[in-house]
Order: structure tokens, then C-alpha cells, then sequence
């Protein structure tokens, strides 16, 4: 049965993944448009013998799953937005003393209290590092809810290979709609390999003390200590990037994630009805964020149109990735409004007639 | 010759880098003591805070996670949520307890946590070079209470024991004090029942140590001890204030 | 016959908080230093030592160990 497609909303689809992923522990606040979330796990948590604990604030939760996983077990939280403001400094702490776990963003309008609805104006804090110290996490944008749901599958064993710290960034629309999905099998947690490193208590099967710890007094040590990440980070950007390219012999490129590469296929469909030569390049990883999927349009791409629920943040990297030569405009709406495909073929058709390129 | 006091196994071969005269070594010590006598310490993970005592996990010889400020009894709440065997335990000041971590303290004692928490009031910041914190008593000189705190403007004092004495949640909750050796004894006796209640799975536990701080309050250790008695002793009285039944007096 | 009373030295802080607790009244803080500087505690007469273990319990540092004697030989 397992293997059938089931209707599922977005966010209790996420809880499933998780939960098929060996995730027992959910350490979480109330906070919309996320609250299905928890709710689902409230009670499939406890059906599988693991712990949904509500916790008195973000910043409580958070630490909760820094304590988790320091015990060794998978764990997540989720949250929206200002949510995820309050757990940077404990994200912080988690990429710091080399923890595994999930963190699941549905991004809301900002900033401050903002809206509800969806929007991707957290690219920055979550690619860039919301807190503090040089520290990096996975960050994954799926853009339809079989991709969150592997996505979120994969993401706890990106969290235990790297002990790190992984996040899955969606949206408010993404966690409220329903779509079809295929769940993978039901893993059990007792088959995972055991973390020698975890706070267990000795329990005298070891001589020597676990410790999980961020501090470096010495700053020789800290300094060994953050080029020890780096080479973590390093491995990460070399194994763990991933994006999608439609019509890779196209002239000119959206470049979009997410809720909002869905709208701009749409835009891309009515373009190339058109006769236009109009491709997408779509980042799955948002870090480590695609760069050789832009080198490798170098020769052929003449322009690029960023879209983003945002007023511009993933457009920045995308500049870096393609340097100077190339136009690379952007289209974005923000505060939960989600951009219009005929805006977006519009901006798209004015790049191509300055730049000249023929339909 | 027959031993009448050595060294806790429970707490690690390290020199401390406290003060001379700090009270915390003697609360590590309790503390250690208790896991020995308790025969816990295989199963003791301890949480560290960030204060003076940020390096405890280097004090004692069991299983540590460090806290960010003021967090530790979530962390705790982590741990022991996913490994109910342990015996867990945080170990904090009370910047970190009873200003920025309050909500943490205070939620955990509500949801009846099975920890085991050690509260060192010593009604100052120690780490950061003497500032006032929830816990200074009114009039007293601090960096940041330069002319003696002013409750006009700050407030009072803050009893966090009292505060969490009612939460149904809290099975053992006790204010000891370490400024002499009867009191001492005491207070060991209360760290033992606060480990005990967890073993027994009976709730949260805390105890509160009234402790000192010869440097940032400007005296010599022994003057400590005796401002101690004489002003925090009052405001800050010493006794058990929630015990449960099924946790009975030692009688030494 | 061990001692009573041993000092682990470079552990004392000369704190004096073991002095005033010695219902014999017999540790002082010597002007003996240890490494780090501290002035360390000593006892004047180890015989007088009742071995209450009062200085040890005031000892911020696990500095003092203190032992009591098995059984006085029968004379």
C-alpha cells in the first residue's frame, strides 16, 4: 500500500516523510502556516513510539533538538519565518558542535509580523547564515510535494553524513496545498548505524566521556576548529548540489526555485508556444547553491530573468554564477503576493528584444 | 587508616579555574558526591550553562553537552526525551537560570521534566566582571548597579525557587547554602534527594545554592561567607520547599 | 600509620576558608606557595587532628583528604 499515491497536504506530507525517514523526535511552536506540521506529528510520533514535545518557544525548541540529537537520535523542528529567526543563534550552535538534524522553514511575507501567506524572503538568512560564526547548512528548495517529501527523506541522511544541521525551505502555499505523493518505506530507527559520538551516559560499555561542545576558549583552537568545518563545508558543495535545467539548449534562462519555478514553467510554456528559445534553470539546492549549472549555459545562454517571492535575493548569486556579460534581470513580488505568469513572460520578452535576440 | 573524606570519583582530575574561596567548586562537589553515592554517574549526562561555570563539563568524568546561556534545561529536556535512562542534569548561574533563561527553567519545572537542575544563586554576573543580575539584593553594589541597585528601576530580587515551587510539574525543589560546614551538609543531602527524585522518575527536581563571589563582591572569601549569611540568607531563605513523600531524610 | 590529614598543595588557592572550620583549630595558611603563587594551608600539629573532616568540607578546591585512624592499639 505504501507504494500508492496518497492526497496529502504539504506540510503533514513533510511530517510523514520525516517520520519514514526514522525521525522519533519533534521538538516544535505553533506558527502559521506550519501548524499542520506539528499537529501530525502529535500524533504519528507518539504511534511510532518516538516523543512530539510543544515547547514554550522557538528558541525552547530549538535547544530541545540540539539535546536530541547530542543524545543521538534523528530529530526535527519546523517552523515559518520570524519562527526561524528566534532558532538561528541555536542553528548557530548546532553547525558549531557538528549536530544532525532537520530544520523546516515554510516561509511567510516579512518582514516582522509580516503575512501568512507564501514567500521566499528567507533565501538570504538561510543560505547566507541567519546567525552567527562561519557556518554553513544544506539548504534544500523542492518545488512541488514528492520532491518535499524525498527531499526531506534524503535530508536526514545528509544531516547524519555531515552532522550538520540540513534545512528544507518552502513556503506557506507549499505547506498548505495537497497533491498527490509516494511515500518511501517506513524506516526504523534501530537499523541506523549507532552514533559512537552521542551523549548517552557511558552506560560502562566506554571508558572516555562524550562531550558535545561548541566553546573553543583558545583561538588557535577555534581557528583549527572552523577549518576543520570548512573542509566539512567543502565536501558538502561538492557532493550535495542539486538543480534542474529545462530545455538546456535555450538562448535565455529563468532562473527560479520553488512554489515560483512552477509559475514561471507556466510562463515558459506560453513563451516557447510563441517561438521564443527560453529555458529555466531551476536550484534544488539553494546551498550549496548550483554555480556549474549556470557555467554550463556559458556559451550559449544571452540573458537571464531571476524570479523570486522575494525583492531579490536569490538574483544576487545568480550574478555571481554568471558574471558580468550577461544580462541577468529580475521579477519578483513579495508580503505573500505570488508573481503573475504574464508578468513574467512580459519581463522575459523585453530582455530578449533589448538584447536582440530573435523569436 | 580509614577514609573519612577523598575525592568524588564522579568529579574529573582537573584543577578548577574558579576563584580562591568560590563556592562552586564545593557545589561540583555535591553534586559528584551524589552520583557516587547514587551509583549514577554511568548513566549521568550533565548540561552545561554559560556563567562562571561554562567549563563544568570539564569537571566532572561523565557524558556533557555545553548550553548556549540561559538554555540548558531545554537541552536537558532534549536529551532525557530521547534517552529517558539517563540522568540528566544542568548546572546553572543565575544569569543563566533566572534572567535569560528563565522561560526555559520555568517550562521545564511546568512539564514536570525528569531532570535534576543546580541553581547557583550568587546574585551576581561572575564571568563577565560583576554585573547585576535578577537575583541582586537591593542596594548592592555592581557594575551596573554602581551606586547599589534601585528596585524603583530594576525591581526586586528574584526567588525563582518560590516562583516554581507551585508548578504541580516540580517533585523536588529545595534552597541550600554552602557558607558553612553544616549547611554544606545540608545542602548535600538536598543535591542527593534532587538526584534521587529523577531516578525514581518522580519529576523535576531543583535545588538552589546560595553561593558567593570574593572578586566581583569585593571581598575576601571568608568576608563572602559571612555577607552571605547575613544578607542573602534573609531575603533568600534556606529550607525544602516541595519534597516528596517517597524521598525520605538521611539521617547522617 | 598514615597521616591524618594530607594536602594536595598545588590544588590549595590559600583561599583560608579551611582555617576558620577546624574545630581544633589547628590548619593555618602557611607562607609556603605552591606553583601557581598561592599561599598554601598547613596544621600545626598533626596529632591534634580529630579527623572531622570539617576543612575538607570547606574546601572549594577537593584540596584536603582526611583519614581517621582504624582502631588505637590497645595499650
Amino acid at each position: 500500500m505504501d507504494q500508492d499515491l496518497q492526497l496529502v497536504k504539504g506540510n503533514e506530507a513533510v511530517a510523514e516523510a520525516a517520520a519514514r525517514a526514522g525521525c522519533r523526535y519533534f521538538f516544535g511552536y505553533p506558527i502559521t502556516p506550519q501548524n499542520e506540521l506539528p499537529a501530525y506529528m502529535s500524533w504519528r510520533l507518539p504511534e511510532l513510539g518516538g516523543v512530539y514535545l510543544q515547547a514554550e518557544s522557538e528558541v525552547a525548541a530549538i535547544n530541545m533538538v540540539y539535546g536530541a540529537a547530542g543524545a543521538g537520535v534523528r530529530v526535527m523542528t519546523s517552523s515559518s519565518s520570524p519562527g526561524i529567526s528566534l532558532k538561528q543563534e541555536g542553528i548557530s550552535y548546532l553547525a558549531g558542535s557538528e549536530l544532525p538534524c532537520v530544520i523546516v522553514n515554510m516561509v511567510r511575507g516579512g518582514p516582522g509580523l509580516g503575512s501568512i501567506q507564501p514567500a521566499q524572503s528567507d533565501y538570504f538568512q538561510a543560505t547566507k547564515g541567519g546567525g552567527h560564526g562561519d557556518y554553513r547548512m544544506v539548504v534544500l528548495g523542492p518545488s512541488d510535494l514528492q520532491e518535499l517529501v524525498d527531499l526531506t527523506y534524503e535530508s536526514f541522511n545528509i544531516a547524519d553524513r555531515y552532522r550538520n544541521p540540513v534545512m528544507i525551505l518552502g513556503d506557506g502555499i507549499m505547506g498548505q496545498m495537497m497533491e498527490p505523493v509516494r511515500f518511501p518505506e517506513l524506516l526504523d530507527p534501530q537499523t541506523l548505524p549507532v552514533k559512537e559520538w552521542a551523549t548517552t551516559g557511558r552506560g560502562g560499555k566506554r571508558k572516555e566521556n562524550n562531550l558535545i561542545n561548541s566553546l573553543y576558549l583558545d583561538a588557535e583552537a577555534c581557528w583549527e576548529h572552523n577549518q576543520k568545518l570548512g573542509e566539512k563545508y567543502r565536501q558538502m558543495k561538492e557532493n550535495e548540489t542539486r538543480w534542474e535545467i529545462l530545455y538546456e539548449d535555450a538562448e535565455f534562462y529563468f532562473a527560479a526555485y520553488g512554489t515560483t519555478a512552477r509559475i514561471v514553467k507556466k510562463a515558459l510554456e506560453s513563451l516557447r508556444q510563441r517561438g521564443y528559445s527560453v529555458g529555466l534553470v531551476r536550484p534544488i539546492s539553494l546551498w550549496p547553491f548550483p554555480d556549474q549549472a549556470f557555467a554550463s549555459l556559458a556559451e550559449k545562454a544571452r540573458g537571464y530573468v531571476v524570479v523570486e517571492m522575494s525583492m531579490g535575493q536569490m538574483v544576487e548569486d545568480v550574478r555571481l554564477a554568471v558574471g558580468s556579460e550577461l544580462p541577468v534581470e529580475f521579477i519578483g513580488t513579495a508580503g505573500g503576493v505570488m508573481p503573475h505568469p504574464s508578468d513574467i513572460s512580459d519581463k522575459m520578452e523585453t530582455l530578449i528584444r533589448e538584447v536582440g535576440g530573435h523569436k | 587508616m580509614k577514609a573519612v573524606f577523598t575525592r568524588p570519583q564522579a568529579l574529573s582530575d582537573q584543577a578548577t579555574h574558579y576563584c580562591p574561596g568560590c563556592l562552586h567548586g564545593i557545589a561540583h562537589r555535591l553534586v559528584a558526591e551524589a552520583l557516587d553515592e547514587l551509583d549514577l554517574t554511568e548513566r549521568a549526562v550533565g548540561v552545561a550553562s554559560v556563567g562562571c561555570s561554562v567549563f563544568t563539563y570539564n569537571y566532572f568524568d561523565c557524558d556533557f553537552q555545553q548550553a548556549a546561556h540561559g538554555r540548558a534545561p531545554a537541552v536537558a529536556t532534549g536529551i532525557k526525551r530521547a534517552r529517558p535512562d539517563s540522568i540528566v542534569f544542568t548546572y546553572q548561574g543565575d544569569g543563566d537560570l533566572a534572567s535569560i533563561g528563565a522561560a526555559e527553567a520555568m517550562h521545564a519545572a511546568s512539564r514536570g521534566e525528569k531532570i535534576t537542575v543546580i541553581f547557583i544563586n550568587n546574585a551576581i554576573y561572575g564571568m563577565t566582571g560583576g554585573q547585576m543580575a535578577p537575583t541582586t539584593l537591593e542596594g548592592q553594589r555592581t557594575t551596573t548597579s554602581p551606586s547599589g541597585r534601585d528596585v524603583s528601576l530594576t525591581g526586586h530580587p528574584l526567588r525563582m525557587s518560590e516562583m516554581l515551587q507551585g508548578l504541580p510539574g516540580v517533585a523536588y525543589l529545595a534552597r541550600v547554602s554552602c557558607h558553612d560546614v553544616k549547611h554544606i551538609r545540608q545542602a548535600k543531602q538536598s543535591v542527593q534527594k534532587a538526584f534521587e527524585v529523577q531516578r525514581e522518575g518522580l519529576g523535576f527536581a531543583m535545588v538552589e545554592l546560595l553561593s558567593n563571589c570574593p572578586t566581583n563582591w569585593g571581598m575576601t572569601p571568608g568576608e563572602s561567607l559571612k555577607w552571605l549569611e547575613e544578607n542573602m540568607i534573609p531575603y533568600y531563605p534556606i529550607g525544602e520547599l516541595k519534597t516528596p513523600e517517597a524521598v525520605t531524610d538521611h539521617g547522617e | 600509620m598514615g597521616s591524618k590529614w594530607v594536602l594536595n598543595s598545588e590544588r590549595c588557592k590559600g583561599c583560608d576558608l579551611c582555617t576558620s572550620v577546624c574545630p581544633v583549630d589547628i590548619v593555618y595558611l602557611s607562607d609556603t606557595m605552591n606553583r601557581k603563587g598561592y599561599r598554601t594551608v598547613q596544621v600545626t600539629d598533626e596529632e591534634k587532628c580529630i579527623s572531622c573532616g570539617f576543612c575538607a568540607m570547606m574546601c572549594p578546591d577537593v584540596a584536603i583528604e582526611v583519614y581517621r585512624p582504624e582502631k588505637e592499639a590497645k595499650k
